[in-house]
């Protein structure tokens, strides 16, 4: 019942709605997420039968927007309007019911339904599902002469290839009577041949009049894609452009930002032998999605080599691989010239660490800390078996708070207290918590994932210092990081990472905001060393 | 399951006096309103409760034989929790100590006291153990989930047992399904005979040496979870898995680790009971005591100090309970194991409910600090 | 003749215990497939078998029994709901309080109440479900083989048997045929996908208490004024957890977890006919181990020895909306 009246009111409405007026809008939105800002007066139109691209880096508030807009969550300020008029959004249901549809980044699929059952579900048309399906069955052909979008209604979703996973995300929104398609993040687990079916449903559909909506931070979609862009950072809204006036490089630079470039001191390199040597590296994420793909590289005594990348592009599952938490599916890792074991379980992380390899990990509250405990178990996880700290059978709890006092005195962390539970200090202190544990104890090798990620000014002075020190000292620095400022300002060289490959190398004196951007984007420049090094 | 004892930066004494206090408030007066409902006065009744369970030197010694059982209890669901488990298999793993304090009580109980009590206790705690082995095994290394395969067990236990007092350990020519009694070097001494050579008079009672067994887990439960290596693996693991895994710590061994030191504990039970008291092997000895321990270490909050207060709070309940239903015929025991379902519907399943809103009322200073950065 | 007789009886007692077991198992099936773990099946089935027996005697209908019976059930169903859906306790400690308190509050009212010890008082035969005879099962009575399957297995159940006979094709139909079936299967595998489609993933998992409290309140109806006459403490004697058992060893599917609670029937009716039987070639076999036979093989399925059971994949785990 409620498919076809969702269906006759698009009828209604139009393909294009009225002329001029924007199909959705919305303005002034605020959303905040405990202190996070995430979306801070943020106003896009969009244009009836347009594609209309938002791009932002990873936490630019892209996503929160459009679950607003989906009535996900609800705005703390600001006006969503639907062919011009406010409208209510109070949950999912009032977003089908005027005439919008989302296509999640991770599918909202029942695995173990059939496409048919899926596509119905909220909107069977009776108590009975027979009645429901047959008539989803009909519309599910019409949709399929229409759009090409075929897909066998009575598949089990869950043995279904995701790129048709994604075609019945589709196919459930227009069998909603969506006439506005939002999809966020479409391409990300999909192969470049479904990608390009993706454009051609999408081209499609609003050849037919519909309006979407493609949230990415990939720039290649938006040029082949979109008709407008609007440029998200950090929860704000830099600008909308048309698509035709603006080319790749100039909105890689607005999306990266250009915020006060930190200046480090560092006298020049003076690397000495590849401690950490990498070859052919190949990695699945958890979810079985090749990540990395044929990554060769190596890190010498005394250098700090950055891999650049706007993230989601492999460097995550790159670090864990190295660090022994996430299997390798292929290629070798040594380090100080001995072969590292396949890794994927906690004995391999602690093999990686005896072997020299400090890590400090990406998320900090996820992997690097264990928040409940107090500072001083949080700052010897990893650590905690060494005979400093087990003197005999019991834990000598003067010997574990004392040694992590004087890491955190020599880390600067505040208040130095030892005996404080780790969550109550703030993201940048849990932060020197974790670097002063993995460098305190100066491995051979360091990986170091987004360092300054939620951290203070003067922390991230602080942990730069501490890296540059390192290096001089002769270690070898593997840095990871989304923030391009750091990587330029720390590394020695910068590999460039994309879609799970390395795309070049650049050392630090060639670097340019413009064409690690380019690079970053997929394309190879000339003038930069193409290749792994 | 993780969660249990989870993070909070409330103040100690909210999270582990307030909170506890409150939950248990509740309960006591549902318990008063049911017990006003079946037309008896509620304060007479927990009056007497009181005086039956601590009025007198033979119901302190009472009392202090049933918080033995749900100290030993108690810390078993406790350290089950720490790992991030729920272990509902305390019940089974009780029996099964019962049975391997029992095996030395028949076959070694002419040894030497000391050499055949000590040698009950161990084989109680290895027996309670390995029961609590096998799940911790099934759930790290096959991914069966603990709750129903620890549910499973008590059954497959009380089978067991069965089978064995029935077919086995059936004292010839005799009905009921019990063992012959031990030879008395394989009974735990009673508290009020130690006492007794000391010329102090407590009053005959239950209470035996395996309060001091209790007393001594407590201790050693404190040392193991927050100092030892493998406390601080167990805990990470039930706090966060993945950090866990990041700090070269195997969430597979901890649980197998946590799974065999819970059941040990609960095993001991088996050393109260069989060679403390019945000085035999005989059925259904474990009274429930097990599924007491997940009350006592919901409202301890897996703390020894919590749970000895807990365990002492049941104490009193089940010695307190048996005495009232003297004085007032129609509030039995059974009054007691309501209490009991409401502490844990209270302080377990309904945590949320107010321990976060109490909790809230202490912490948005100390919260407010922590994410300004 | 000996063993047809022998057969004949231990299918009907197969019948018997079955029936609160399927029940059972099939209210457990609703509160799973939704995504609810329930180890309260035990506390509800006891619940409704004190109500069903309290409200019979006193009124001397079995139906008010059974109404009784019912609404005591869904009053514990609904406190699980709350605990664990409302509130998102941990699902697993809500049911052990459920079961724990129940076990408790029976005999206290029924001693409170009837001043008998943790018991009912015997309820009358015209408070009762009482066997149904079909036409002709008594005069066939003493004819062999097809009328003493007539008489004995056809016939001669109470109300409840055939109801919960009749209840596992219209279960069934319900989760496979309906809207609700198809969103209750939907919220228990992939609350995120009924949350997103608009449908709201709490007022899903209420309904399916709802369902679960009715079935275990016939179940435990069954059990105190149909199998028996009173209610006694303890009287599912962890048929609830045998329950659970058979949902599992069904894999959380209809007909077989049917068969899975035929089967462990079938164990118990057997274990109490073979008690002391010397089996040729086999010798006596212990009583226990049939009776552990169910639990074992639970384990066993679970730990994926035998076969897989995969339980749907969002039960046991409350709804938060993801960021």
């Amino acid at each position: 019942m409620a498919g076809e009246e969702n269906r006759g009111a698009a009828e209604e409405r139009g393909p294009s709605g009225a002329p001029g007026v924007p199909a959705l809008e919305v303005a002034g939105i605020q959303k905040w997420f405990g202190t996070v800002h995430a979306n801070d007066d943020v106003s896009v139109a969009v244009d009836a039968g347009t594609i209309h691209g938002i791009i932002g880096e990873n936490g630019a508030g892209k996503s929160t927007l459009m679950s607003i807009v989906y009535g996900y969550y609800q705005a703390d300020g600001g006006e969503i309007r639907v062919g011009g008029k406010p409208v209510a959004i109070r949950g999912p249901e009032d977003a089908i019911s005027h005439g919008i549809g989302m296509v999640h980044q991770h599918f909202m699929l029942v695995d173990t339904f059939t496409v048919l059952e899926n596509v119905v579900l909220g909107v069977e048309s009776g108590y009975l599902l027979r009645r429901s399906l047959a008539e989803a069955r009909q519309e599910l052909e019409r949709l399929e002469r229409e759009y090409g979008l075929d897909v066998d209604p009575d598949a089990i979703v869950g043995d279904l290839p995701v790129g048709l996973q994604q075609r019945v995300e589709i196919l459930k929104a227009l069998y909603r009577g969506a006439d506005i398609l939002i999809l966020d993040e479409p391409t990300g687990v999909l192969t470049p041949q479904e990608v390009d079916d993706l454009f051609r449903i999408l081209r499609a559909l609003r050849d037919q009049g519909r309006t979407i909506v493609l949230i990415t931070h990939k720039l290649r979609e938006i040029m082949a894609l979109t008709d407008r862009v609007t440029v998200m950072r950090a929860g704000r809204v830099v600008d909308h452009v048309r698509t035709a006036e603006t080319d790749r490089a100039q909105l890689a630079a607005m999306m990266v930002g250009r915020s006060v470039l930190l200046r480090v001191e560092k006298g020049a390199a003076a690397p000495g032998e590849a401690l950490l040597r990498v070859e052919n590296l190949a990695v699945r994420d958890r979810a079985g999605v090749l990540r990395v793909r044929d990554v060769s590289f190596s890190v010498r005594t005394g250098e700090i080599v950055g891999i650049a990348g706007v993230a989601g592009n492999g460097q995550s599952e790159l670090l864990e691989a190295l660090a022994g938490t996430l299997a390798r599916e292929g290629g070798t890792v040594e380090i100080a010239g001995a072969p590292a074991a396949p890794g994927g379980h906690a004995e391999a992380a602690r093999a990686m660490r005896r072997a020299g390899l400090g890590h400090v990990p990406e998320d900090r509250q996820r992997m690097g800390l264990v928040t409940a405990f107090d500072a001083s178990e949080s700052g010897i996880l990893g650590y905690h078996r060494e005979r400093q700290y087990n003197p005999r059978m019991l834990m000598s709890r003067g010997a574990v708070v004392g040694a992590v006092r004087r890491t955190m005195e020599e880390f600067d962390v505040r208040p130095p207290l030892p005996q404080l539970r780790t969550a109550s200090f703030s993201g940048g202190n849990q932060q020197k918590i974790v670097v002063g544990r993995e460098m305190g104890r100066e491995p051979d090798v360091l990986l170091v994932g987004q360092p300054t990620r939620g951290v203070d000014i003067g922390a991230i002075e602080f942990i730069h210092r501490q890296l540059v020190a390192m290096r001089d000292a002769g270690k070898a620095i593997l840095l990871v990081s989304v923030e391009l400022d750091e990587i330029m300002s720390l590394s020695d060289r910068i590999l460039v990472m994309f879609d799970g490959a390395i795309v070049g190398e650049v050392a630090q004196a060639q670097a340019d905001e413009r064409i690690l951007g380019l690079m970053m984007a997929g394309e190879r420049v000339a003038g930069a060393e193409a290749g792994p090094a | 399951m993780s969660g249990f004892g989870g993070p909070t930066q409330a103040p100690a004494w909210v999270t582990h006096g307030l909170v506890p206090l409150i939950n248990l408030g509740l309960a006591l007066l549902i318990a008063g309103i049911i017990i006003a409902a079946i037309g008896e006065n509620p304060f007479e009744a927990l009056k007497l409760l009181v005086l039956g369970a601590v009025g007198y030197p033979e119901a302190i010694g009472y009392t202090l034989y049933y918080t033995t059982n749900f100290v030993f209890t108690g810390l078993a669901v406790a350290i089950a929790f720490h790992c991030g488990l729920f272990n509902i298999g305390g019940e089974g793993q009780a029996y099964l100590g019962g049975l391997g304090a029992g095996l030395i009580g028949l076959y070694l109980g002419h040894w030497p006291a000391p050499v055949a009590i000590v040698l009950a206790i161990a084989a109680a705690m290895a027996f309670g153990a390995f029961w609590a082995f096998i799940p911790g095994w099934l759930q790290a290394r096959r991914g069966s989930h603990i709750v129903i395969t620890t549910i499973m067990f008590n059954f497959l236990a009380a089978a067991l047992m069965t089978y064995l007092l029935v077919e086995v350990f059936i004292k010839p020519g005799q009905q009921a399904a019990e063992s012959r009694t031990f030879e008395a070097g394989a009974w735990l001494p009673f508290v009020h005979d130690v006492l007794a050579g000391f010329g102090v008079d407590i009053g005959r009672s239950s209470l035996n040496l395996s309060v001091v067994v209790a007393a001594v887990c407590l201790v050693l439960f404190w040392f193991f979870v927050w100092r030892t290596r493998w406390g601080y693996e167990i805990r990470a693991v039930g706090l966060n898995e993945s950090a866990a895994v990041y700090g070269g710590i195997s969430p597979a061994r901890a649980i197998m680790l946590a799974m065999a030191v819970s059941g040990g504990l609960a095993g001991l039970v088996g050393v109260n009971e069989i060679i403390g008291v019945h000085h035999r092997l005989l059925l259904e000895f474990t009274a429930g005591y097990g599924f007491v321990g997940i009350a006592v270490a919901l409202m301890g909050r897996n703390h020894p100090v919590g749970i000895l207060l807990a365990a002492l709070l049941f104490g009193i309940l089940y010695q307190g309970g048996s005495e009232l239903a003297f004085d007032m015929p129609n509030v039995t025991r059974d009054m007691v194991v309501v209490l009991q379902g409401l502490v844990v519907l209270f302080s377990g399943a309904l945590e949320h409910m107010f321990r976060a809103r109490i909790e809230r009322l202490f912490t948005r200073r100390a919260r407010a600090v922590a994410e300004a950065a | 003749m000996e063993a047809v007789t022998w057969i004949v009886l231990v299918i009907d007692a197969t019948l018997r215990v079955s029936t609160p077991l399927i029940l059972a198992a099939f209210a457990g099936m609703f509160a799973e497939r939704s995504g609810v773990v329930d180890i309260g099946l035990e506390g509800k089935m006891l619940g409704a078998a004190f109500g069903a027996a309290a409200a019979a005697y006193v009124t001397g209908s079995p139906w008010i029994g059974l109404l009784a019976g019912i609404g005591t059930s869904v009053a514990l169903a609904m406190i699980h709901a709350f605990a664990c859906v409302t509130h998102k306790g941990n699902q697993v400690v809500s049911g052990m309080a459920l079961n724990i308190l129940v076990a408790g509050l029976g005999p206290v009212l029924s001693l409170a109440w009837f001043g008998q010890g943790g018991q009912t008082p015997m309820v009358s035969d015209a408070g009762r479900f009482r066997p149904l005879h079909f036409p002709f099962a008594d005069r066939l009575a003493d004819v062999p083989f097809l009328a003493q399957i007539y008489s004995e297995i056809v016939s001669g159940h109470n109300l409840i048997v055939y109801l919960a006979l009749g209840m596992v094709p219209l279960a069934a139909w319900f989760i496979y045929k309906t809207r609700f079936g198809l969103r209750l299967r939907a919220v228990g595998e992939a609350p995120e996908a009924v949350d997103t489609a608009g449908i709201s993933v709490a007022g899903m998992r209420y309904r399916a208490m709802v369902v679960c409290g009715i079935l275990c309140g016939v179940a435990g109806t069954s059990l105190s004024i149909a199998q028996n006459a009173l209610f006694v403490r303890d009287m599912t004697a962890g048929m609830g957890y045998l329950a659970l058992a058979a949902l599992i060893f069904g894999k959380w599917r209809p007909v077989p977890t049917l068969f899975a609670c035929f089967l462990f029937a079938f164990a118990d009716a057997v274990q109490a006919r073979l008690q002391g039987v010397d089996i040729p070639g086999v010798g006596i076999i212990p009583v226990q181990a049939i009776q552990a036979l169910p639990y074992l093989l639970t384990v066993l399925l679970l730990a994926g020895f035998v076969g897989k059971a995969v339980p749907p994949r969002a039960s046991g785990v409350p709804y938060v909306k993801e960021r």
